[in-house]
């Protein structure tokens, strides 16, 4: 009776899945996302597999935001090494990876060849103001929680970082350097 | 013209460094790629970057595929394959072996202070990337009046962002942008 029960349970957690089904899995993510893949991941982690139910991804999701690096990158090495080890982490990279470079690949090609003929000059033109667009956006989304709660301390910093890195054009090894020690200890001293 | 290996280690060095700078994602370390892409390596053109980076963002997968394009005009495949493995590679090590530490340490003050330490040096990195884009984009009000439409509907609907940069890259095709 015991031993049913536990076997029922066993059948309702999704297994887990093998290196192969994580770079199929992870494969298909990479050629779904446009302009960010990460929403595409949760789909298919949460909803379509439930090889991580929600909070097991918003936790994944934090490791990977407070660590350097693409997001997703690393979100596929957290994952990957959970279900199956080394090998696991690595397939599911390289399932993330190797259609959108190859697809990158190409389209630079075809710029390379095409892209001063007839009119796909403007065309460049206006996905280039486009994605400006994009990035500012996502910008305005990561500076509402700064100037919603955070100190006069963290405002500074960004402003600091955003003047020695976008306008002064000062290397960003340096300008990081000087500026995350800095906000880290002003993180560390603030009240709490 | 340097030699093809000379690239390719440039290429791989730079994209390492680039790769454990980047707090808050790919987008963060954009302003340094076009500096070494453009300013110290002379690559390619300010105006090359930013076509390119908007191709990267038009085509499906994760946004760092830019250093997959920086790397191709720089050294052909080669170049790509090891731009996007330097830009890969060292964060995953990282991120694989601080896993462990993470679980234990994050709730501490430190791994607090680490974190929020960290959030508006990216969102400084983040905006000035915008501002950078938007320079070389915007060459005219009609391009600034796109960049502003495609910002404001990002920011105040649902759309999947795909339709904004096609809509932006059909207006072009009509000869609207110039």
């Amino acid at each position: 009776m015991v031993v049913a029960m536990t076997l029922d349970r066993a059948d309702e957690a999704a297994p887990a899945p093998s290196a192969g089904a994580l770079f199929l899995a992870f494969l298909g993510v990479g050629l779904a996302g446009f302009g960010g893949v990460l929403p595409f991941a949760r789909r298919m982690l949460v909803e379509q597999r439930a090889w991580l139910d929600e909070s097991d991804f918003n936790e994944t999701l934090a490791l990977c935001q407070s660590l350097p690096g693409p997001n997703i990158v690393n979100m596929t090495v957290v994952v990957g090494r959970r279900f199956a080890g080394p090998a696991g982490a690595l397939a599911a990279l390289a399932g993330l990876i190797v259609a959108p470079v190859t697809i990158v690949i190409v389209l630079g090609a075809l710029y390379g060849r095409f892209g001063a003929l007839g009119r796909i000059p403007g065309a460049i033109l206006g996905l280039g103001a486009a994605a400006a667009g994009l990035v500012a956006a996502t910008a305005a989304k990561m500076a509402r929680p700064l100037l919603a709660r955070r100190p006069v301390s963290g405002v500074a910093i960004a402003l600091l970082t955003f003047t020695a890195v976008g306008i002064v054009r000062l290397p960003l090894p340096m300008v990081m350097a000087v500026m995350a020690p800095i906000s880290i200890i002003l993180a560390w001293m603030r009240p709490r | 013209m340097k030699p093809l290996g000379d690239t390719l280690l440039t290429l791989a060095s730079r994209f390492a460094v680039l790769s454990l700078l980047a707090f808050g994602g790919a987008n963060a370390v954009a302003p340094e790629m076009q500096r070494q892409a453009v300013s110290v390596n002379h690559w390619m053109s300010g105006k090359d970057f930013a076509a390119l980076y908007a191709l990267a963002q038009a085509a499906p997968g994760p946004n760092f595929m830019i250093s997959t394009l920086v790397g191709f005009r720089a050294a052909g495949v080669a170049g790509a394959v090891v731009a996007t493995l330097a830009m890969c590679v060292p964060s995953c090590l990282l991120t694989y072996f601080a896993m462990h530490l993470w679980e234990r340490y994050r709730q501490s003050r430190a791994g607090i202070a680490l974190m929020s330490g960290l959030a508006p040096v990216a969102v400084g990195l983040v905006c000035a990337t915008a501002l950078l884009l938007a320079r070389a984009a915007d060459r005219d009000v009609r391009l600034a009046l796109v960049t502003g439409a495609a910002c404001g509907a990002a920011l105040f609907t649902r759309l999947n962002p795909i339709w904004l940069l096609a809509a932006a890259a059909a207006l072009g095709l009509a000869g609207v942008l110039g």
